[in-house]
């Protein structure tokens, strides 16, 4: 009865609550996979300072902590912790992290002579330096004044003498044998073909490949030498004499002696490593930059082609497509097609597109490779082309929706003013409904880049790979390169958290990959929707 | 009978007097004319003659049909479904529904301007040339001289000329009305239909409007569906008068208002019911 005479309680309160509880389970998940992404992500490059332990039965450690987890099996009431370290020198540890009982360590110091170094091979490495024999001859104590500086220039110095190297090794030698193979097919072919002058021609423009390639191995191996071989005298852990030669060295820094501003550099050169170079170490260090730029490419592809499909399917069926009971199957069929598993797109792609559209490709315009090449296929195998291609299917309904939906919304008074002005249907669609429901359209794009960006199950069939040797777009034409398989985001932290053999290095790079490819994804809708909303703006106040 | 001659209501309408009305060809025909949304029937056997360059009123309660004569007028019917019609509609002498008739060419001569201003999220400008550029008129010069004369015609180059390039959107409520009404004529129809142009518009706007009519009348036949008696008396040479779909009562807009024949039209005018 109380309730009933207290009118002014509002019925359906309890409801209220029970929506806002929901908004707030749903943003509190939301919000700790993203902090947790991004805290885990963002302390990969933070340079700690390092301990040297003693543990109790007699072991010295230097290492920098890892984790900190309670021990399997020890009680609830009273937690026994254990702690990892990452102690580096895997070639002589045989594993480059250590699980130590927090309370079997006695005594942790933090000396100031703690070197940390990132090495070329390997992995990490935890040392304290005794001397540096530098390329001139002359040695440095790690007790001088001088020691620090003298370390840094030499390392910066085997960098240069590094990145000549590679420079010769990967991309000119590279380019060399690239042109050799094209040769080597076009050799056969004339030899097939019984062309003499081709023939002759094919032998003397290999005979000189190959003298390029015999000048530039000398070169490279005469920056090996030439770049005189400075020494690092060191002790590990236990005592034992480690020398580390500087080439090995790509960074080195004194973890314990570092004040703030030293380490945010040391932070800023990592993540710049990070983003811009090429991975080391079965993608367990260095950056990122192939899979960055592939997922880039990819997703920008993969918006180029699903939005003329998607807008002119849409116009079809909304404007043109006589109304009735077939109209309404393709219809359930376009949304239902949004809810296909991935991977079957994934599976469609490879049979479809790889194997038929490829293969034929192929036999068309590249019989000549196929032929004389060991039947090395270009087009028909997995590809840029092809993920794009794929992941577009996938998206279709998305933008096919958005666009009908858009198309609807536009007021009926504009449709009719431009009608009755003369105009055709089809002008009546170019030059007023579609700029009118562009902003509409836009966002069913954003949402498919959002979906397809983050997408790995169908690329792993149709042409994403661990290591790609080159990038889909260099210097020799047509620079870019549709057939070439490439390196994906997603991929890679699929790849580095269940493919790498030492899944404790490979652990916060899965963090900051991750967090990598969100930031990417959130970049790419921002420029979505700054397109969107000034297209929102030209058309702000055309309500009627 | 006196009460007849003289309604109360009437006597505060002014009628403008009866001068050039006759002599002038039938140019809109239409004759014995159903119309049918799906199964109900909204028009049933209207008959009526449009003068040329006459102005004619339709009048009427809401859901009596003269919207619906109206937008049959140029086929705007056709965009919606499950439509059907008996009777036939002319103009100039061939019917509308003639087969060999493009409806974008009838369209073309037939202009139309709606009860909501509906310009274009465009200039100005681009509004103005709009039904130009549908027929492919790409000089400049053209499409400037277009718009100037249309602006001009429909009393709205005065206020805009300075800002040509500016978003349509910007106008006041009565400028976008004389900015559709500019549209509608820029690609010199012979017919302009006009859905109550002023149902939206203030007292003033709605003066410039019908100052309007006047101009126009002119050069163009002009039909105009109103819900304001006043302002059929003042711009409209002939009125019809329909309810329920039928046309009750046709004639010069003076005897419709001073001496109608029917005691429907007359309960109407003088707003006894509708």
């Amino acid at each position: 009865m109380a309730s009933s005479s207290d009118s002014s309680t509002p019925r359906g309160e309890a409801w209220v609550w029970f929506t806002g509880l929901g908004l707030i389970i749903g943003l509190g998940m939301v919000i700790g996979l993203l902090s947790l992404v991004f805290v885990n992500g963002i302390t990969v490059f933070w340079a700690p300072p390092v301990p040297v332990a003693q543990v109790d039965d007699g072991r010295t450690i230097i290492g920098q902590l890892a984790q900190r987890r309670i021990r399997a099996g020890s009680p609830a009431d009273q937690p026994r912790y254990e702690l990892q370290y990452q102690v580096g020198l895997r070639e002589l540890n045989g594993n480059s992290y250590l699980w130590v009982d927090e309370t079997k360590i006695k005594a942790e110091a933090f000396p100031a002579d703690v070197l940390g170094l990132e090495r070329v091979e390997h992995g990490p490495a935890f040392v304290r330096p005794q001397s540096l024999r530098k390329s001139d001859g002359k040695v440095v104590l790690i007790t001088d004044s001088a020691f620090e500086s003298a370390l840094q220039a030499e390392v910066s110095a085997a960098a240069e003498v590094r990145e000549k190297f590679e420079e010769i090794t990967r991309h000119r030698i590279g380019d060399v044998n690239h042109e050799m193979d094209d040769a080597r097919v076009a050799l056969r072919r004339a030899e097939d073909l019984k062309l003499a002058d081709e023939i002759a021609v094919r032998r003397r423009q290999i005979e000189g490949l190959e003298e390029r390639f015999v000048i530039l191995k000398a070169e490279a191996q005469k920056i090996v030498n030439g770049g005189a071989v400075a020494l690092l005298d060191t002790k590990d852990a236990a005592g034992r004499e480690v020398v580390i030669p500087l080439t090995q060295i790509v960074r080195a820094w004194f973890p314990n002696r570092l004040d703030t501003w030293g380490r945010t550099q040391l932070f800023a050169s990592r993540l710049g490593e990070f983003i811009f170079d090429e991975p080391r170490e079965a993608n367990t260090e260095g950056g990122l930059m192939p899979a960055i730029f592939g997922t880039l490419v990819m997703t920008v592809f993969m918006s180029l082609m699903v939005t003329p499909f998607g807008v002119i399917t849409a116009i079809y069926l909304r404007e043109y497509a006589q109304k009735g009971p077939i109209l309404r199957i393709v219809r359930i069929s376009v949304n239902n097609l949004a809810g296909v598993p991935s991977i079957v797109f994934g599976v469609f792609g490879l049979g479809f597109f790889v194997y038929v559209l490829g293969g034929s490709i192929d036999q068309l315009f590249f019989s000549d490779q196929l032929k004389y090449n060991n039947n090395t296929p270009v087009f028909g195998t997995g590809g840029l082309l092809w993920c794009s291609l794929t992941l577009a299917l996938m998206t279709l309904p998305v933008v096919i929706v958005a666009t009908e939906e858009a198309l609807s919304a536009v007021p009926r008074g504009m449709r009719e003013a431009s009608l009755a002005t003369g105009a055709s249907k089809w002008q009546t669609i170019r030059d007023i409904l579609l700029p009118a429901s562009a902003p509409g359209i836009l966002t069913g794009v954003i949402l498919a880049m959002a979906r397809g960006a983050g997408e790995v199950a169908p690329l792993m069939l149709v042409g994403v790979v661990k290591l790609a040797p080159t990038l889909p777009f260099d210097g020799t034409a047509p620079f870019l390169h549709m057939d070439r398989k490439f390196m994906h985001l997603g991929f890679h932290v699929y790849d580095l958290g269940f493919q790498s053999p030492d899944s404790d290095a490979a652990r916060p790079m899965v963090f900051a990959t991750t967090l990598l490819l969100i930031v990417l994804i959130v970049f790419l809708n921002l420029g979505a929707i700054t397109i969107r909303n000034r297209l929102r703006a030209r058309f702000k106040g055309a309500s009627f | 009978m006196s009460q007849i001659m003289n309604p109360p209501s009437s006597s505060r309408i002014k009628v403008r007097p009866a001068t050039e009305r006759e002599g002038r060809k039938d140019y809109i025909t239409i004759k014995d004319y159903g119309f049918w949304y799906g199964q109900k029937k909204a028009l049933d056997a209207i008959s009526l003659d449009i003068p040329e360059r006459q102005v004619v009123a339709f009048i009427g309660p809401s859901g009596c049909g003269k919207s619906t004569l109206l937008r049959n007028l140029n086929r705007m019917n056709d965009l919606i479904d499950d439509i059907r019609h008996e009777g036939d509609i002319t103009i100039n002498g061939r019917s509308i529904y003639d087969p060999g008739l493009e409806v974008i060419s009838l369209r073309r001569r037939v202009g139309m301007v709606f009860q909501k201003s509906n310009p274009f999220p465009k200039s100005v400008f681009e509004n103005v040339v709009y039904a130009l550029r549908v027929v492919g008129v790409r000089d400049r010069a053209v499409l400037e001289e277009a718009c100037e004369t249309s602006l001009r015609k429909a009393a709205l180059w005065d206020e805009v000329k300075d800002r040509l390039d500016d978003s349509a959107l910007g106008l006041s409520g009565g400028q976008m009305q004389r900015l559709c009404i500019a549209r509608a004529i820029a690609n010199r129809p012979e017919i302009l239909l006009m859905d109550e142009p002023c149902s939206a518009l203030d007292p003033i706007a709605t003066g410039k409007i019908e100052e309007l009519i006047h101009e126009l009348k002119d050069q163009f036949t002009i039909v105009i569906v109103t819900h304001s008696m006043q302002q059929a008396a003042r711009v409209s040479d002939r009125t019809a008068f329909f309810y329920l779909g039928k046309q009750i009562e046709y004639d010069t807009t003076e005897k419709i208002f001073m001496n109608p024949s029917q005691a429907q039209t007359e309960a109407y005018i003088s707003g006894r019911f509708g």
